[in-house]
């Protein structure tokens, strides 16, 4: 574990570093500082309105973190080439991409809690109340959901070569699953053989993203998901991360590294 | 006593990625021993099978056939990594860290107890002679300096073998020297050391035992002065006779 939290602070340390997610950051906080502050007739389904337009924001920018911090692991530290020193100590590759995956999805926890934390500070500012649990709840599972998407985005950097096409990729498979995902069983009914089964295997297969989607949680300030249901969305999202992450290490185990 | 490295009939073979074409073999039915506090010298031109060897040492690469050990393990086991201090022909480190940062780093992935760490970080650059620069980000360092990082990296877990890859590679003579001090103080600390170099007169310098790899095949094997007398020349000279530049000219 030791290994693992070693590798996975310098991917932390990276991030905080970089200058990309300085840039991300502001740019939301800007989009998000002048949304949030408008209060247009004391209108409050405006509030709301902009309250979903800042999630958005939020959410779009998580995953851009998630994928372009991800994808850019491997083909670095192979292009760069720090991974023959790595390696040459003893760390296996599991605990390798083991201690990427960790590095990751903490430096996504760790942009979305600013983004958040912000974004709540904004809306306390408005609303005069905050209602701490919801925003718990909805970042959580936010964050859950960004674990599964940072997971296949490192077996993604293993199978595609240069990080721009698998970050296209991921993206565009995550969005489209957020988007569509709930659908695709809806589709299938008017779908002719065999493409009705093969879209019903699709629709079971995939990572459901959507359903960590609580955004009207905080928009609409509902009522509070169970706790055994957030239990329960956690172990779905850790089983989807720990199939993606098994397939990474199974391609990654025995890839020449030049 | 079980010597520090030992391969067998090591054979390394890439297969090639374009359709029908032949695999290319790296190294073929290569056997060596080095002894415990030898400094090794591995050589051999471009292209002789010097890196594969050393890929396979440190695990990068898996044997074909043959086998590979470290202090008697297995090299495929990442355990026979422990005492190993491995230094890169390039400085390829983490540019955004500071000199302090990765050795902190390396230090936690031997499980150096937090207690030695910071004392072991300072000792080895110390002993690099970085200890100005240890909070200053790796970007901002010269080449030398970079490749004293290096140094430091490999020496951070105390290992008992050190295995370098053209260690003084794109070094000015000070730097070089500063290089050869550290490997001849680390043989008086009784250590093993296996580096490959091009640079000869330094091998005749610094090393007890050479070996001459061409074309994936052991040459020669033997001590320097054995070599040097054998042949009745320089170290050179008999490399360049070994892989049959003397007789073509």
């Amino acid at each position: 574990m030791n290994t693992i939290w070693a590798l996975a602070k310098v991917v932390v340390l990276e991030m905080v570093r970089r200058k990309d997610f300085y840039v991300l950051f502001i740019l939301t906080v800007l989009l998000t500082g002048t949304a949030g502050s408008v209060n247009l007739f004391n209108d409050r389904s405006i509030v709301r309105y902009l309250k979903e337009i800042c999630l958005l924001l939020i959410w779009l920018s998580g995953l851009v973190i998630a994928i372009t911090c991800t994808a850019r692991q491997i083909p670095a530290e192979r292009e760069q080439r720090t991974i023959f020193p790595l390696l040459a100590k003893p760390v296996t590759r599991g605990q390798f991409l083991l201690g990427k995956f960790l590095g990751c999805w903490l430096a996504t926890g760790l942009a979305l809690a600013v983004f958040y934390l912000f974004f709540g500070l904004i809306s306390a500012t408005r609303e005069q109340h905050w209602p701490v649990l919801n925003y718990l709840q909805a970042a959580w599972l936010h964050w859950m959901m960004l674990g599964v998407v940072v997971a296949f985005t490192l077996l993604g950097s293993i199978v595609f070569a240069a990080p721009s096409s698998n970050g296209t990729i991921c993206f565009v498979v995550s969005v489209g699953i957020l988007l569509l995902g709930r659908h695709l069983n809806k589709v299938a009914l008017d779908l002719a053989q065999p493409w009705q089964s093969l879209l019903y295997g699709v629709y079971f297969v995939i990572p459901h993203l959507e359903l960590f989607d609580v955004r009207d949680l905080i928009i609409h300030n509902w009522e509070l998901i169970r706790w055994e249901m957030v239990a329960l969305a956690t172990l779905y999202a850790a089983a989807y991360a720990a199939f993606f992450l098994f397939g990474a290490w199974w391609v990654f185990r025995r890839r020449p590294l030049n | 006593m079980e010597p520090t490295v030992a391969i067998e009939d090591l054979r390394i073979e890439y297969r090639s990625r374009d359709l029908g074409e032949a695999s290319k073999v790296a190294v073929n039915g290569l056997n060596l021993v080095v002894g415990r506090g030898e400094v090794f010298g591995f050589l051999g031109p471009n292209g002789a099978g010097k890196t594969s060897t050393m890929n396979v040492l440190l695990g990068f690469v898996p044997p074909s056939s043959g086998t590979a050990r470290i202090f008697g393990v297995d090299v495929r086991e990442p355990i026979a990594r422990q005492r190993i201090g491995y230094l890169p022909e390039q400085t390829y480190y983490y540019k955004f860290l500071t000199a302090e940062e990765l050795l902190r780093l390396y230090a936690g992935i031997f499980h150096i107890p937090v207690a030695e760490r910071e004392a072991r970080v300072g000792a080895v650059l110390k002993l690099v002679e970085l200890e100005h620069a240890r909070n200053r980000q790796i970007k901002t360092y010269s080449k030398g300096m970079q490749q004293r990082v290096g140094l430091a990296q490999a020496l951070i877990n105390n290992p008992d073998l050190l295995i370098l890859d053209e260690p003084t590679s794109g070094l000015d003579p000070l730097g070089r020297m500063k290089v050869r001090e550290i490997i001849q103080r680390l043989k008086n600390e009784g250590k093993t050391v296996f580096f490959s170099s091009h640079e000869l007169g330094e091998v005749e310098t610094v090393c007890d035992r050479v070996a001459i790899l061409h074309q994936g095949h052991l040459k020669a094997e033997g001590r320097v002065t054995d070599l040097v007398a054998q042949h009745a020349a320089n170290l050179e000279q008999v490399f360049l006779k070994l892989v049959g530049y003397a007789s073509q000219s």
